[in-house]
């Protein structure tokens, strides 16, 4: 039976090769959404890249929206809830967090954008969403969001909808 | 070799030089054992008592659901019960059994003396009591056990299971690495061991049909592995895989279960082909039409079933390309399948035919195997799954897949090969008797649950409104038949295991055909120590 080791050694290396593709498809479904803007999601550092004009031409409704995930006891909205821009104009929007729980405790926003195709035409040149917002007890904070909406949005959309889901992670803080 | 001596002289079995050199006491015999009939056996029974297991939790979702309104069980008990219900007929009872199958026919259909990686085998099988022991101990457990669905989804597996859920991970752990195991040593017995002229398209179509399987298999249950590796450190050691406040993706989770759930259920149904391949043409008496074209339609199922895992997926806001994309590829899969039952009707055109028990199974697994096909190609078309997504009729299709067909065809099988395993004819009255009692509740079972999904019964929840009483009803009473009927099965078995019955010839099915046929019934312990002439 000379032929059957190099076999089951071919055919462990695929078992190999497929547990790890399976932990490889966490990082291509990252880059394919990023790529898409599937699933709305937003690039998760601030955009460096300037706008190319400002077009006057044309206005985009941007909405704001926030959810609180579940046990979340913080208040948390947007100062004005609707926005009419031009795309290419800078604009920024302050959120106002109030953390009304007995202790200090760590929020981190996720965005959002719905549709999820013009995800990619939305660029924050500064936001909140980047960085992790501790509050203590009873403190108040705003926090600012820069963005603006890039030229090459498709025509079709008229209305972009930015949300943001707040989550407590104080207890895996340290961990990352 | 032993098939002169035990036809000529049966006592010469026992003493005479050929016997079977069967090792004596229960730790060499079972538990020691790398013989290849006997790990099926052991397969096959651990798999019985699997579906018995798997079948009792389905009598307590039914009896549940029998009225409207919360009466027997805890609402979270009830989802414990769908959940293990579905991971016991998965990985306990199909997969399994069709492994037992292989194990005992595949060797003896290619001319082999033993499967090639015999202690390896020994290994996957013994692996399983222990994996199905921990699961069903962890429903004990404080908090219960798995209740998140057999798809365990986050951040249901994650944020909101019980504690059990290591346990739950560990013993998926282990059922994939048997399932692993078990599939090396079918590729490798099936690509060494062949006896010499068996060519590749020479290969009964349940060797073929396996050896794809084993492909499917090892290309899908490490992604299974990841997928409960991912929800383990997400749970317990921080990680953010699939919570969206860590940078993850719950619906992530979704494309990596599914990119392992639809060649799984591929897995589950491509050996039924190879065995109603063989019932077919047995019992009508006509070789099997289009016998290229089955392995081609079955390699190319395999294929597509790595495109269309996101059409279990259709309601979680994909682009509509990507839908397009997945149903189209999804209908496409219905044009080798067609191909298939297109070639066993034409098989039994004009063929001689005759009903005994194994062939009303096929007939059976043919027609209702197809009604799965189709609910499942109304499932394919995305604008209307929104409608049909987690309702009965979802349920409806893939028990019509998995119980009239896999189970069917397990059943077929069964009947088709126990007077080999066992040496005597099984009883046919009350085999008939099965075969009748279930066809008819599986589909007094099944059938009434397409109309509730229709009518936007949700699957998954413990009670439901008041109109879908009398449905309900009926659906709990054609299940606790076919529960019943299942026994029946077990008392043939049994009949057959302790040798009561007409001793069966070495071929009793006058038009079977295959190297099985030519050896004594029972199959002796060692087969085919020289390689088989094939013509």
């Amino acid at each position: 039976m000379a032929q059957t080791k190099p076999l089951v050694w071919t055919l462990s290396a695929v078992v190999v090769a497929m547990f790890g593709f399976g932990f490889a498809l966490v990082p291509l479904y990252q880059v394919f959404c990023e790529i898409t803007g599937l699933n709305g999601k937003t690039a998760t550092s601030a955009s460096v890249k300037p706008a190319d004009y400002v077009d006057r031409n044309r206005t985009v409704t941007v909405e704001f929206i926030t959810y609180l995930s579940p046990g979340m006891q913080w208040q948390f909205k947007p100062e004005v809830q609707t926005m009419k821009v031009h795309p290419g104009e800078i604009h920024q929007v302050n959120f106002i967090a109030h953390n009304q729980a007995g202790s200090a405790q760590v929020g981190q926003a996720v965005p959002s954008v719905s549709p999820g195709q013009a995800a990619a035409y939305l660029n924050k040149t500064e936001c909140f969403c980047f960085n992790q917002q501790p509050l203590q007890a009873g403190e108040r904070a705003e926090l600012p969001l820069r963005f603006f909406v890039d030229n090459a949005l498709p025509a079709e959309v008229k209305t972009l909808t930015l949300s943001y889901t707040l989550y407590d992670i104080s207890a895996s803080d340290s961990a990352g | 070799m032993t098939m002169e001596s035990s036809i000529a002289n049966p006592d010469m079995t026992e003493h005479g030089p050929h016997h079977d050199h069967k090792p004596s006491g229960f730790m060499a015999r079972w538990v020691l054992t790398t013989n290849h009939k006997d790990i099926g056996s052991l397969y096959l029974l651990f798999s019985f008592a699997m579906f018995l297991t798997g079948g009792a939790m389905a009598m307590v979702i039914r009896a549940e659901l029998f009225q409207p309104g919360l009466q027997l069980i805890e609402p979270n008990f009830f989802n414990q019960m769908t959940t293990v219900h579905g991971l016991i007929m998965v990985f306990g009872a199909v997969m399994p059994a069709f492994v037992g199958l292989a194990n005992w026919m595949l060797p003896v259909m290619i001319g082999a003396p033993d499967m090639a990686l015999p202690r390896m085998n020994n290994w996957s099988f013994w692996i399983l009591p222990f994996a199905f022991t921990m699961m069903l101990m962890s429903l004990f457990m404080e908090g219960g056990g798995p209740n998140f669905g057999w798809t365990f989804y986050a951040p249901l597996s994650t944020k909101y299971s019980p504690d059990s859920t290591a346990v739950f991970v560990f013993a998926v752990h282990l059922m994939g690495i048997s399932s692993i195991m078990g599939a090396i040593n079918v590729i490798v017995t099936i690509v060494n061991l062949r006896a010499p002229g068996m060519t590749m398209m020479k290969l009964p179509l349940f060797v073929w049909t396996w050896l794809i399987t084993a492909f499917l298999l090892i290309a899908v249950m490490p992604v299974l592995a990841g997928a409960v590796t991912m929800v383990l450190t997400d749970k317990y050691f921080g990680t953010s895989f699939f919570d969206a406040a860590g940078g993850g993706d719950p619906v992530m989770f979704q494309h990596i279960f599914w990119f392992f759930g639809h060649p799984e259920v591929y897995i589950m149904i491509l050996p039924s082909f190879g065995i109603i391949s063989a019932i077919v043409p047995a019992f009508s008496r006509k070789p099997l039409f289009g016998y290229a074209s089955m392995v081609y339609a079955t390699a190319s199922i395999a294929g597509l079933s790595f495109l269309v895992w996101a059409h279990h997926m259709f309601t979680t806001g994909m682009p509509v390309a990507a839908e397009l994309f997945f149903m189209y590829c999804t209908m496409l899969i219905s044009v080798p399948t067609g191909v298939k039952v297109f070639n066993w009707v034409a098989t039994m055109w004009r063929g001689s035919l005759t009903f005994e028990v194994p062939m009303l199974f096929a007939i059976a697994f043919i027609v209702l195997f197809t009604i799965g096909g189709f609910s499942g190609l109304m499932l394919a078309i995305t604008p209307v799954d929104f409608q049909y997504h987690d309702t009965y009729f979802v349920v409806a299709h893939f028990h019509y897949v998995l119980v009239s067909g896999a189970i069917f065809s397990i059943m077929a099988a069964s009947y088709y090969w126990l007077p080999k395993w066992t040496g005597v004819m099984f009883d046919e009255g009350l085999a008939k008797l099965h075969f009748w009692c279930s066809l008819i509740s599986v589909n007094v079972l099944f059938f009434p649950m397409h109309f509730l999904g229709l009518a936007g019964m949700p699957r998954r929840i413990p009670d439901y409104a008041l109109q879908f009483a009398n449905v309900n009803a009926i659906v709990s009473i054609g299940g606790f038949a076919f529960g019943l009927s299942q026994l029946i099965f077990l008392v043939v078995v049994i009949k057959c295991m302790r040798g009561k019955g007409e001793k069966a010839p070495d071929k009793p099915w006058e038009g079977a055909e295959g190297l099985e046929w030519e050896m004594p019934s029972p199959a002796p312990y060692h087969t085919h120590l020289t390689p088989p002439e094939i013509k």
